[in-house]
């Protein structure tokens, strides 16, 4: 075994483990804890890949913006000091199924399609090269610019919403 | 003449000596890099809590000065060793737990507080050939390390089930997130100018000091800066008195001095960021290249100077009120370093024929801009001031107190 394989069975461990903690929590706020560590372990896992960039950003928007909002959701939300909570509501057969139906189809595309492998090693400009992709015509510069449209549409939603009347 | 070049490039013959001679033992190459990978992780671990050694002495020395007192002054050395003797009393504290406290999130708090303080350290530069890891998303990895640092003050604020940390970890968020906003759009900036993202090549491509080209973006990083830091005056998080210690309140011993360490290893990580992105670096007049030995003694100079600045700041300005500090950088630090990007995007692309004079032409057109910036925000806060000074509910205020 190399060592990128045993670094990436570690990196499994914690990005499925924190999955596991996330639903089987006691404790909601503990549930989003697990939750950063799962996205560690995905962050890990672009790293493995030489994907420094997206490792960087998935920490930075993920752990640093997308998780703290839950936590402060459920610090604003919950009585937090009563540290149990129950893991389960009356709605749990419901998800079970969609979950299972999700996993289901999940395994079947994983199964079925031939994953192509690039045979070139990633070049060392990659960044720059991601960037200029992004604005160039020919490639990506209309997601991205209805991306950051729609972003801006949550802004000013959001200003409004927050603007005393 | 060999004698001199090797002491001027000590850094860089050290390494490869010792190589050699680990070469010359039979040691494998991978042997070799693993031993220098070490041997560098101890230095950078070294130089950090180092850090605080020198700093909490100085912050206080310097404090008292300011404030016409003389600081400490019974430990020998005239108070220099004052950090030995703070810490020898941590070590005795007990170690207290609170009864219905979290306490696995309790005991790990501390220790992801200091872990991401030190682990900023590995990509910072302090020479040509001095950095722990170039890596060349360097600055992006320095900023997501600050989240990880947010994720552990909130669980020493839920972990020790104290209703005054809570408190202080709803500040956190608020004001940890409101000003990175203003602080990663300064660093953009920068990118904007150095065309890269490693710390390395930001150096590199300073010809001039970027504090020098865009004050107005190293002003507003300095004072983002200071916030994410968490230091007076906008360390609202903690502020003793109103919240005594925020989500420090219930850690003592060993767990305080943490993060105590933690505070420190990150001030002084700020400073070598700001000499990085703003002062130029490693790089000082030429000396760099006379004398490549210097280079982490002119990084550590640079650091100590912006420390110093952040000491002033806090021995000249009283606290912030909360929404006072979260309304500071929502109204005013994120539209100003907005309008500053956009105006560093438009000067990087006036075209110069010449390589070697593209960076003072764009230098020297960013500065002006600069400068018509802070006219601009000048007239414009002067008018805002005027027209609250007569807004009717203020006056009703007024005439409520009255």
């Amino acid at each position: 075994m190399t060592v990128s394989q045993v670094v990436f069975i570690l990196l499994s461990i914690a990005a499925l483990g924190g999955a596991l903690g996330v639903v089987f929590a006691r404790n909601l706020f503990r549930s989003a804890l697990a939750l950063v560590l799962s996205f560690v372990g995905v962050a890990g896992f672009y790293v493995l890949l030489e994907a420094e960039l997206l490792a960087m950003i998935q920490i930075l928007v993920y752990v640093g913006a997308i998780a703290i909002l839950i936590i402060f959701a459920i610090m604003l939300s919950r009585r937090l000091m009563s540290s149990e909570t129950l893991p389960w509501n009356e709605q749990w057969v419901g998800a079970v199924i969609v979950a299972v139906v999700l996993f289901a189809a999940l395994v079947f595309v994983l199964i079925r399609v031939d994953w192509p492998t690039a045979e070139a090693q990633v070049p060392p400009d990659a960044i720059s090269l991601l960037g200029q992709s992004l604005v160039s015509p020919d490639f990506y510069v209309l997601p991205f610019e209805v991306a950051s449209v729609l972003l801006l549409v949550a802004l000013v939603g959001a200003v409004i919403i927050a603007r005393e009347q | 003449m060999g004698i001199i070049n090797f002491i001027l490039n000590f850094w860089v013959e050290l390494g490869d000596w010792v190589a050699g001679v680990l070469s010359g033992w039979g040691v494998p190459q991978w042997g070799v890099n693993l031993i220098a990978d070490i041997v560098g992780v101890v230095i950078l671990l070294v130089v950090g809590v180092a850090a605080v050694l020198i700093f909490t002495p100085m912050e206080r020395k310097v404090i008292g000065r300011m404030q016409d007192r003389p600081g400490p002054n019974r430990t020998p050395g005239y108070g220099a060793i004052q950090a030995v003797a703070d810490a020898i009393k941590m070590l005795t504290k007990e170690d207290i737990i609170p009864r219905n406290a979290d306490r696995f999130l309790h005991m790990l708090a501390p220790l992801l507080v200091a872990v991401p303080a030190l682990l900023v350290y590995a990509v910072l530069p302090f020479g040509p050939r001095l950095v722990g890891q170039n890596l060349n998303v360097g600055i992006l990895f320095v900023v997501a390390i600050g989240a990880v640092h947010v994720v552990a003050v909130l669980i020493a604020a839920w972990g020790s089930n104290n209703k005054y940390a809570l408190l202080s970890g709803f500040r956190v968020v608020n004001q940890l997130l409101a000003y990175e906003i203003p602080m990663v759009l300064c660093i953009l900036t920068v990118i904007l100018f150095t065309k890269t993202m490693s710390l390395q090549g930001m150096v590199e491509a300073q010809t001039v000091p970027y504090f020098v080209v865009m004050p107005v973006t190293g002003l507003i990083f300095l004072v983002a800066a200071l916030a994410e830091a968490n230091r007076s005056p906008v360390d609202l998080i903690e502020a003793d008195s109103e919240m005594v210690a925020g989500y420090i309140i219930e850690y003592s011993g060993m767990k305080f001095a943490m993060f105590f360490i933690a505070e420190y290893v990150n001030m002084f990580a700020v400073g070598i960021l700001i000499s990085t992105l703003f002062l130029g670096g490693w790089k000082f007049f030429g000396l760099e290249d006379l004398a490549p030995v210097l280079t982490p003694v002119i990084v550590f100079a640079k650091a100590t100077f912006v420390i110093f600045v952040m000491l002033w700041f806090r021995a000249t300005f009283p606290r912030m009120r909360f929404d006072h500090l979260v309304g500071f950088a929502w109204k005013f630090l994120v539209p100003l370093s907005l309008v500053n990007l956009f105006i560093a995007a438009l000067v990087v692309k006036i075209p110069v024929a010449d390589p070697v004079q593209e960076p003072w032409i764009h230098g020297g057109v960013m500065l002006l801009a600069n400068i018509v910036v802070i006219i601009a925000t000048a007239i414009i806060l002067n008018r805002t001031a005027r027209r609250v000074e007569g807004a009717p509910a203020l006056k009703r205020i007024a005439a409520v107190e009255r």
